[in-house]
């Protein structure tokens, strides 16, 4: 052996490996495979040193590399499989059975109110999410941003390791430095500590901060949200201090909102839409319906429900609110806004429901419209009956634009060595003029705990990955203040922190678990000794009963006038979206790919104005254009919608994020940058160039007319009770056995249908991403959507009537009709599409060869196409979210609503076993089961009782595209309004 | 009696086939361009641009393999685009052939004789080309012989009721009856090929296409037998492919596709466009290869004139179409006509009302039934209006069809256009070395058509 210098020896190549770690390890193996003093170590008849084979832990050690040379050797040719062993469990785990999901109770926080939920759990993995329904503000159902929560569990762009400076650390390095730091600041009481958070309403992290403030007295506490500052404000210019407003909408003969969008987003919307609902549907002989008026800036679904729909200018917006305020409380309205028909018959209506009736504003609006409000609900003795005032629901309630500019002058001042930003994205979510971007840096040491490497993680030292909601326990309340109890449902998937385990960093036991901080929390509050079961109970239930904050007396005055904001010839308004909300679901491919109920746009927000405005300034649909305002501008695309205010337009917060991941990053413009603190909601004086591009939106849908088909049925109230067949006598439906097929099938079994009231539909979309959860469907992004090859087995169609200018908007859920005589089921060639004894029209994914003849030959368009491979195959942490009962689809395969077969056969397995018949309401499918709205009916129509069986008897259900003959199993009670006859056509 | 019936001088154009030729120059004269004829660089070029194009095809397919066919412009509502008008088009273009060589045989329209060879080829190779689309446009092409029936551990067969079913059986018999009935037609030739060849390889090669034709009388009377047998089996097939072709879009419920008229019609209109398809070719064809004493004038006019008979069936055709809409007062109906006229794809409609109605009209006129020019721009205004007219029908009833929440538009893609253009440069392909290496014309019958030829025949009567 000569080439001494080349070989190598045992103890070389164990030094050379010990100094590689994870991936370089592996590199390093195939570097010393490939060597030739490695080639020549291996195959050497008597290795070099055979002292090796006498000392035990060195051979055992020789044997490992041999064998990873050997394996890797393998690499270059066929591989063996590895050999892998199943496990069985000794111990069965609590509950678990293969194949049945486990539910738990917990809670998801939107916008600091904590949406209470089942979660369906399949071998510990949240799969798919579902309401409480013993929770007051569920009852059974979700919004949208919690029905996708399950997807950003999972999104494989989270932070998934602990940085500082871009370089990996442990957890452990990063406390060191920060108890450090911390050790630090005890000297100086705190003083150069600045806590930044999210809205906290968490009472443990209340209680937790209090014990921080404690430790370090001098230390600064700030929130920004960005979510409900004129609902926060406007309560304490009302009341002069802080309230928080529950509304009962089951108790309201008269609705009217200002700029509100209830049904669709903010607190309380699941609760507030089935109580709204509840007085609106005319099912079981009910013949009233509560009236609903809103006035809007721009169109949302909530105003789409209305009976009577102002557009107005934003500026015009404080003007009306004070006009009505004087009118509904004995004064005199004044000015031009009060001489319409509108506000004449809405004042009219609120007077003549005193008690019973509600004002709401939205939102987004200003704290003077939110205190107008109070001050109206008062004069109409809504206080304590319809309008309920409560605590409020913040540990901490403030003025959050007071809390960033005393933070920015914190900043300013060089006062802030240690600055906390926890959750949120207050780079991204905060006004322009803010400049967090900039200004954070003049903090000296900068930790994020946060779910992303985003646009405020960009500007921090150290990253530390935040645990999901799911993965940790919290506490928090509804909109009612009923606390939910968070639990965890899998371990943090990137080992992440919560803003518990942040904040006992502070305290003398920084490493106490999150756990033992909610119960303790609750102990110290459920004293009694009976603490183990009533916490075992809270756990179970997911929350705390009758835990709802405690009613408070106030007394609202009229706040001073302000002075009034001089309309201008072109506007703005700024409108949370509803799905992303402020940006910080951007990355929720659901949510980005689910349209927008009124604009119908997906992966982008758009620069909303009227077919008027459109003709007047010369645009047309997707023209780029730029938007100035005081000399800050952002581009967006043009899309017009009828029902947005003539010399406006409407501009969504959310889109535009720079740092989101690979969903969110780039969609849409960041209407942000054209905020101001003083005047959050709207802005004037806007400017308006003609980029003279395209920039292409992608709608689901581009036509909104009903071109004389009447797929969605209407009427008034009126003329329901003058007429109750009414719908029946639109078009004719073909008599029972009219066709060529054979038709003496008897459905003697179960008989699945569904029917669907689209009177209490308020097109909120929830039950579109639930479906999308459930059933594995695939999101297609925003090419595939411009060539309309969406996914979504469920739409929700919305078609206008009416004025072409402030139209009224009726949406429609259309998903499978489950035709009895179905067009699809006869054309396709190899019978992958076939109808089953209970009358479902099942998909067979195994044969379809994908001609697509069915989906040509479907009236509805429901059917769906794997065009591409739109299902990811790759991203391991998304395999987890898949529903193991529903077959995930690849490409080339057809597919379509199945009625939720997976939960039919479920339930039919399960009364199988108790030799009964399956119960009304024991299948309820996807979107059922979300509907704030409780606007859809599933069962077996062959018992007569069952709930889908009555509503189908209703005389206001009608079958889509009857004339057909398809004999749909899926029906529609038609949308009726109640509208006020002294406004006549004017709205 | 078979003397030539005296016409007129207003219709008479000329004879079947110039009077100079005898026997031995027709074998001489079509055998020759097998047997003797150079490489000439316009072939030669042709080839290779059509072979060009035939890389369009193997690119799309390749990438359609790989990717789905989502590389198309096909969606949702419009899930049939080029690949299902491509074929119906093709298909048509194939019924030509089959009209030529079977009808006319039993109609015993001898002027057929001479076109009657080229236009089975071309029948073959647009079959050939048709049958590629329905195989490639399904979601998952591996899987396509699902659509057979065969005998399977699923024990499952296709699923009789689908007119794609019936499509199925409808192609593929045509493809081997039209396959089998031009070889059979092939073997006379191939053996005088054989006889005539003076090259070792060439005389093997079609010695053994030939199957041992040895012209004796026994044979000719089997070929007699059989080719009436095929004729007659084929002749159906005229009239039953396109039906059921059409029957994929009557027999559903899509406003401007479920109607009765479209078997007729759709029949009509295969024939117009197969024979536009077979003056496009033969004009250049009977001029390069100095033909047109062959390929008289009289065939021209003959073609041009069924043309012009087809053409006003088809005109026929959209006009009920039109009617049946109004006068149904159905409003998915009426919209539909509308939205054909005057919806976003009027160009296509007016373009082919102009391409399919009104351009043929010019051939009432005997002066330009008799100009090869003239007569082979029409054909090609045919063929481009033959293939709008499948566009409109498959894409304009999808695109706006029940509910207006799913209208939507369709515009292909690049991968549209390769695909379509590759089976153009196949079908070109096929047909440059058809020309060059199988007898173009059928020189046995042509034979027959000589003055000679008849004389005897009447002699045996």
């Amino acid at each position: 052996m000569t080439e001494q210098s080349d070989s190598l020896n045992l103890e070389s190549v164990q030094k050379r490996l010990a100094q590689a770690t994870g991936k370089s390890y592996w590199r390093s193996l195939d570097e010393l495979f490939s060597t030739a003093g490695f080639q020549e170590f291996l195959h050497r008849e008597f290795p070099r040193q055979a002292a090796e084979w006498i000392d035990d832990d060195g051979r055992r050690n020789f044997l490992k590399i041999m064998g990873a040379s050997l394996a890797l050797a393998g690499l270059t040719g066929c591989v063996k499989q590895p050999v892998e062993y199943v496990m069985p469990y000794v111990e069965e785990p609590e509950k678990l059975l293969a194949g049945k999901p486990v539910f738990y109770a917990s809670g998801y926080p939107v916008a600091g109110l904590v949406s209470p939920i089942l979660v369906e759990t399949h071998d510990f993995r949240p799969t798919k999410v579902e309401g409480n329904p013993e929770h007051p503000a569920s009852l059974g159902a979700t919004d949208v941003p919690t029905q996708a929560s399950v997807l950003g569990l999972y999104d494989p762009d989270r932070l998934q390791a602990v940085t500082y400076l871009d370089e990996a650390r442990s957890y452990s390095s990063f406390m060191l430095s920060f108890l450090t730091a911390l050790s630090q600041q005890r000297a100086s009481a705190g003083a150069g500590i600045c806590i930044l958070t999210e809205t906290v309403t968490s009472p443990t992290l209340g209680a937790q901060m209090q014990e921080v403030l404690k430790q370090f007295p001098a230390a600064k506490w700030y929130q920004w949200d960005g979510q409900g500052h004129g609902r926060r404000s406007g309560a304490e210019l009302a009341f002069g201090q802080y309230v928080n407003p529950v509304y009962k909408f089951d108790q309201a003969d008269v609705v009217f909102s200002i700029d509100g969008n209830f049904l669709g987003s903010g607190p309380g919307t699941v609760r507030y839409a089935r109580d709204f609902a509840s007085r609106r549907v005319l099912r079981g002989g009910v013949t009233t319906q509560s009236r609903f008026y809103a006035v809007e800036a721009s169109p949302t679904s909530t105003g789409s429900k209305s009976d009577h729909r102002l557009p107005l200018k934003p500026s015009q917006i404080p003007v009306f609110t004070r006009a009505l305020a004087a009118a509904v409380s004995g004064g005199q309205a004044s000015g031009e806004v009060s001489t319409s028909k509108f506000f004449q018959a809405a004042v009219k209506d609120l007077l003549a429901a005193k008690g019973k009736s509600i004002v709401i504003a939205g939102e987004d609006q200003s704290a003077e419209i939110h205190a107008l409000v109070h001050f109206m609900n008062q004069a109409l003795e809504n206080h304590g009956k319809t309008v309920l005032l409560t605590a409020p629901l913040e540990q901490k309630a403030t003025d959050q634009y007071a809390d960033l500019k005393a933070l920015v002058a914190d900043l300013n001042g060089g006062k802030v060595d240690l600055l906390l930003i926890i959750g949120g994205n207050p780079v991204f979510t905060a006004p322009a003029e803010f400049n967090l971007r900039g200004n954070f840096q003049k903090a000296k040491t900068r930790v994020r705990l946060g779910l992303y490497e985003d646009e405020t993680a960009e500007v921090c030292q150290w990253r530390i990955p935040e645990t999901h909601p799911f993965e940790q326990w919290s506490d928090g309340p509804a909109y009612d203040g009923t606390m939910s109890i968070m639990q965890p449902l899998i371990a943090p998937l990137y080992g992440g922190k919560s803003a518990h385990n942040m904040l006992a960093a502070f305290t003398d036991t920084p490493e106490k678990p999150d756990y033992l901080l909610v119960r303790e929390y609750w102990q110290s509050k459920h004293t009694g000794a009976d603490f183990e079961a009533w916490w075992k109970r809270a756990v179970h239930d997911g929350f705390v009963k009758g835990s709802a904050a405690a009613e408070v007396t106030a007394t609202a005055k009229m706040p001073a006038a302000e002075a009034a904001v001089a309309g201008s010839a072109m506007e703005v308004s700024f409108h949370t979206d509803p799905y992303v909300l402020d940006g910080r679901y951007a990355n929720n491919a659901w949510l980005q790919e689910l349209p927008r109920p009124v604009t119908r746009l997906t992966w982008d927000n758009a620069v909303v104005m009227s077919e008027k405005t459109a003709r007047d300034l010369d645009l047309k649909d997707e023209d780029r254009v730029e938007l100035a305002v005081n000399g800050r501008s952002v581009w967006g695309s043009v899309w017009r919608v009828p029902g947005q205010p003539d010399g406006t337009v409407g501009v969504s917060l959310g889109y535009g994020r720079t740092r989101a991941g690979r969903a969110g990053t780039g969609a849409g413009f960041n209407a942000n940058l054209l905020r101001s603190a003083s005047s959050p909601t709207f802005a004037t004086g806007v400017k308006l160039k003609n980029l003279g591009e395209k920039f292409p939106l992608a709608a689901v849908q581009h036509h909104f007319l009903m071109e004389g088909r009447a797929p969605v049925r209407e009427g008034t109230l009126a003329e329901y009770i003058k007429d109750p067949l009414f719908v029946q006598k639109e078009t004719e439906t073909p008599p029972a056995g009219l066709t060529i097929l054979p038709s003496d099938w008897q459905y003697k079994g179960y008989a699945w249908g569904m029917a669907i009231d689209l009177t209490a539909c308020n097109g909120c979309n929830a039950c579109v991403v639930a479906c999308q959860a459930e059933n594995n469907i695939a999101v297609v992004g925003k090419g595939q959507v411009l060539n309309t090859r969406e996914m979504h087995w469920l739409r929700i169609d919305r078609y206008y009537s009416g004025d072409a200018a402030n139209p009224r908007a009726h949406f429609q859920p259309v998903g499978c009709q489950h035709c009895e005589n179905a067009p699809c089921e006869i054309v396709c060639p190899v019978a992958a599409t076939v109808h089953d004894a209970e009358g479902l029209n099942n998909m067979v994914y195994n044969r379809c060869v994908g001609t697509r003849y069915c989906s040509n030959n479907c009236p509805y368009k429901v059917r769906r196409f794997n065009f591409l491979l739109y299902t990811d195959w790759d991203t391991e942490s998304l395999k987890l979210q898949r529903n193991p009962d529903v077959t995930v689809r690849s490409r080339g395969v057809m597919e379509k609503c199945s009625f939720c077969v997976q939960r039919i056969n479920y339930a039919k397995i399960m009364a199988e076993k108790e030799d009964r018949r399956v119960k009304d309401g024991e299948v309820i499918t996807a979107c059922q089961a979300t509907c704030p709205a409780d606007a859809i009916a599933f069962g077996d129509l062959n018992d007569p009782e069952s709930k889908v069986s009555k509503w189908k008897r209703e005389q206001l259900n009608y079958s889509l595209l009857g004339e057909l003959n398809t004999r749909p199993r899926v029906t529609y009670l038609a949308e009726i309004r109640n509208p006020n006859p002294a406004v006549g056509e004017e709205s | 009696m078979s003397q030539p019936v005296e016409l007129p001088d207003k219709i008479y154009v000329g004879p079947v086939i110039d009077e100079q030729h005898t026997l031995a120059s027709i074998s001489d004269k079509v055998g020759g361009v097998v047997l003797r004829r150079k490489i000439t660089l316009g072939w030669t070029f042709g080839l290779l641009l059509s072979f060009a194009a035939l890389q369009g095809l193997a690119g799309a397919a390749t990438l359609l393999f790989v990717k789905g066919v989502g590389i198309w412009g096909i969606n949702i509502p419009v899930g049939w685009g080029f690949a299902i008008i491509n074929f119906v088009w093709w298909i048509g273009i194939g019924h030509a052939g089959t009209l030529i060589s079977a009808i006319l045989l039993l109609l015993n329209q001898s002027w057929r004789n001479a076109i009657n060879r080229f236009a089975e080829a071309m029948t073959l190779f647009a079959v050939m080309c048709a049958g590629m689309f329905p195989v490639l446009h399904t979601g998952r092409p591996w899987l396509a012989y699902w659509l057979l029936p065969y005998p399977n551990t699923m024990w499952l067969w296709p699923q009789f009721r689908s007119p794609l079913a019936w499509d199925v059986f409808a192609v593929t018999t045509y493809l081997i009856i039209s396959a089998v009935f031009w070889f059979v037609g092939l073997l006379p030739d191939l053996a005088t090929l054989r006889d005539s060849s003076k090259k070792d390889w060439q005389k093997r090669t079609y010695g053994i296409l030939a199957m041992g034709w040895r012209n004796s009388a026994r044979h000719w009377q089997r070929y007699e037998k059989a080719s009436l047998l095929l004729a007659g089996m084929a002749t159906p097939l005229v009239v039953s492919v396109h039906t059921v072709v059409s029957f994929d879009f009557a027999v559903s419920l899509i406003p401007g596709w479920h109607t009765t008229i479209f078997p007729p019609y759709f029949v009509a209109g295969a024939i117009y466009s197969g024979f536009a398809m077979v003056l496009t070719l033969m004009i250049p064809v009977r001029k390069f290869y100095g033909l047109d004493d062959i390929i008289t004038l009289r065939h021209l006019n003959n073609m041009a004139k069924v043309t012009l008979a087809t053409a006003l069936i088809v005109a026929y055709g959209y006009i009920m179409e039109a009617f049946f809409s109004y006068f149904s007062a159905d409003k998915y109906e009426k919209f539909m006509i509308w939205n054909r006229m005057t919806g976003p794809y009027w160009w296509a409609y007016w373009t082919l009302i102009l391409c399919n109605i009104i351009t043929p009209q010019f051939l009432w006129s005997k002066k330009i039934r008799t100009s090869p020019g003239i007569l082979w721009v029409i054909s090609i205004v045919v063929n481009i209006g033959m293939w709008l007219e499948r566009f409109v029908i498959v894409v304009t009833s999808l695109h706006r069809d029940f509910l207006p929440s799913s209208w939507g538009m369709y515009a292909p893609t690049v991968w549209d256009w390769a695909t379509y253009v590759g089976t153009l440069g196949l079908f070109m392909f096929l047909i440059f070395l058809f020309v060059r290496v199988l007898p173009m014309i059928t020189i046995f019958e042509l034979r027959m058509l000589l003055p000679g030829a008849r004389v005897k025949e009447s002699v045996a009567r």
